[in-house]
């Protein structure tokens, strides 16, 4: 039986991490840290949890020390945001390339300078080479649905990697909606007894971590984490095909919405999603053939299911929360395109970057997408093809 | 020895077998090589206990000789060494000489 409750993005995460009741969570207690590690620890305190809760001096160390609590043979979690994730850079490719599966949501908020606090990507895309699974999710319900997911992908055998769980700063993370928790016990049945592979501890069998790996064999051991990550999306699907069966939840590499037919359409992540979902629907009641796609696992970026997804559609536009400062375009349009690329018919792609610093995103914004689209798909002619929208000249 | 393949190797690089620094002689680093002059040896066993790379040879609990394959030249036994009569037992020579 599901339990209704009606809790912050924060929230759900913190109770999701709970109910799976990891081993290890090394944390920086201060901001950038959300509420969600305040409530994590307030059920360690409460002896809700058994997890050793160690307080660490940076994110960087607490990156450092997942990845030592992680090879000694724990399951083990974090969470951070913006600068703390920014912070972790260099450990996050330790915890990957010594395929570590830490557990680690990211309430993405935006870079400093100059200093803000709110929603954004550009944390996330930041670290999106990083080797590190990236799943998102548009709402609290899908948070807490990913983190749970999360662990069984990382720990898959066939995988171990680290995964990221990113939801919208503010947006998701500090409000209050409406969700559908799972029983304790079932969650605890799903994510299974955490299975080692080559832990530190096992003292009969002694191992050694980060070995200097030269000319000789680096590109081998580079070779095989591109490997593993083709491997990703056929467990995420596996995975969320068991879920289904403890929520009655779908999930799949990204979400369609009403995209089979459809001309024009939007491909965005995260909250944003969610508001331009309405607006899909009054373009369809209007007769005009508008749809979605809202990627999922962003990282390893699916891309022949996402070219297949959109290779009918005449025009698309792809919204980014980040800029690619000195690139071309926005990160999720790079894959995007390249997605489409080998297509000999493909539709016409257009880049917006929207919502910088938790910048609002409105319908109105949809719906000028969406018209200047329909207005491309009638006249061949494209205006620009990146541009920044809810932005003051 | 024959290189292995990408498929072949242990995810992470973790080292599974204990025990192989064996299998990686370091000696070649070496510029500096310590020499031995037995008649100044009091065996003291200070080069033995001081030396990071266990590459001198104890025999019936008495010094023997270095093991060169290890031995990086990095001249801490020669500096420990106490000698006899103001005369040291390890000295220090230029490798190629």
């Amino acid at each position: 039986m599901a339990k209704v409750v009606a809790v912050t993005g924060n929230e759900a995460v913190a109770n999701a991490l709970k109910q799976v009741n990891p081993d290890v969570c090394a944390a920086y207690p201060i901001t950038p840290q959300t509420e969600m590690m305040q409530r994590f620890a307030s059920f360690v305190s409460d002896g809700k949890v058994k997890t050793e809760l160690i307080l660490v001096e940076s994110e960087h160390s607490s990156m450092s020390a997942c990845v030592g609590a992680s090879a000694a043979g724990g399951r083990v979690v974090t969470a951070t945001s913006s600068q703390g994730l920014a912070l972790m850079f260099e450990i996050l490719y330790i915890a990957s390339g010594t395929r570590l599966p830490i557990v680690m949501p990211v309430v993405n908020r935006a870079l400093s300078a100059p200093l803000n606090i709110h929603g954004d990507h550009s944390d996330a895309m930041g670290v999106r080479d990083s080797g590190w699974i990236q799943l998102w999710s548009e709402n609290g319900q899908e948070a807490y649905d990913n983190t749970i997911q999360a662990f069984r992908i990382a720990e898959h055998m066939d995988i171990r990697l680290p995964a990221m769980v990113c939801l919208d700063g503010f947006i998701i993370s500090h409000s209050i909606e409406r969700l559908d928790y799972i029983e304790d016990e079932e969650v605890r049945k799903f994510v299974g007894e955490f299975r080692q592979l080559n832990p530190l501890l096992d003292i009969d069998n002694p191992v050694s971590y980060g070995p200097l790996i030269l000319t000789d064999y680096y590109m081998e051991y580079r070779k095989a984490q591109e490997e593993v990550a083709s491997k990703v999306s056929g467990i995420v699907l596996e995975v969320a095909r068991d879920f289904e069966k403890i929520s009655g939840r779908k999930y799949g590499l990204f979400e369609t919405y009403r995209l089979e037919d459809a001309e024009i359409g939007l491909v965005i992540l995260n909250s944003a999603a969610g508001t331009s979902k309405d607006v899909v629907d009054e373009f369809r009641d209007r007769g005009i053939k508008a749809g979605l796609l809202k990627p999922r696992l962003y990282r390893p970026f699916p891309f022949r299911e996402t070219g297949e997804a959109l290779k009918h559609l005449k025009a698309v536009c792809v919204l980014d929360r980040a800029d690619a400062f000195g690139g071309s375009y926005g990160p999720v349009f790079l894959d995007v395109a390249t997605s489409l690329y080998p297509y000999r018919e493909r539709p016409i792609l257009i880049n917006k970057i929207y919502g910088l610093g938790g910048r609002d995103y409105m319908p109105e914004h949809a719906e000028l997408v969406l018209n200047e689209l329909a207005g491309i798909v009638k006249t061949g002619k494209v205006g620009s093809y990146k541009e920044y929208i809810g932005v003051r000249e | 020895m024959k290189l292995k393949g990408w498929k072949d190797l242990k995810p992470g690089a973790v080292i599974t077998d204990a025990g192989n620094s064996v299998e990686f002689k370091t000696g070649s680093w070496r510029s500096l090589k310590p020499v031995w002059k037995e008649e100044n040896c009091i065996q003291c066993l200070f080069c033995w206990i001081y030396c990071p790379d266990m590459a001198i040879k104890v025999k019936d609990g008495k010094r023997a000789e270095f093991d060169y394959d290890f031995c990086k030249g990095c001249g801490i036994c020669a500096l420990e060494c106490p000698g006899k009569k103001g005369k040291k037992a390890i000295i220090m020579v230029e490798e190629g000489k």
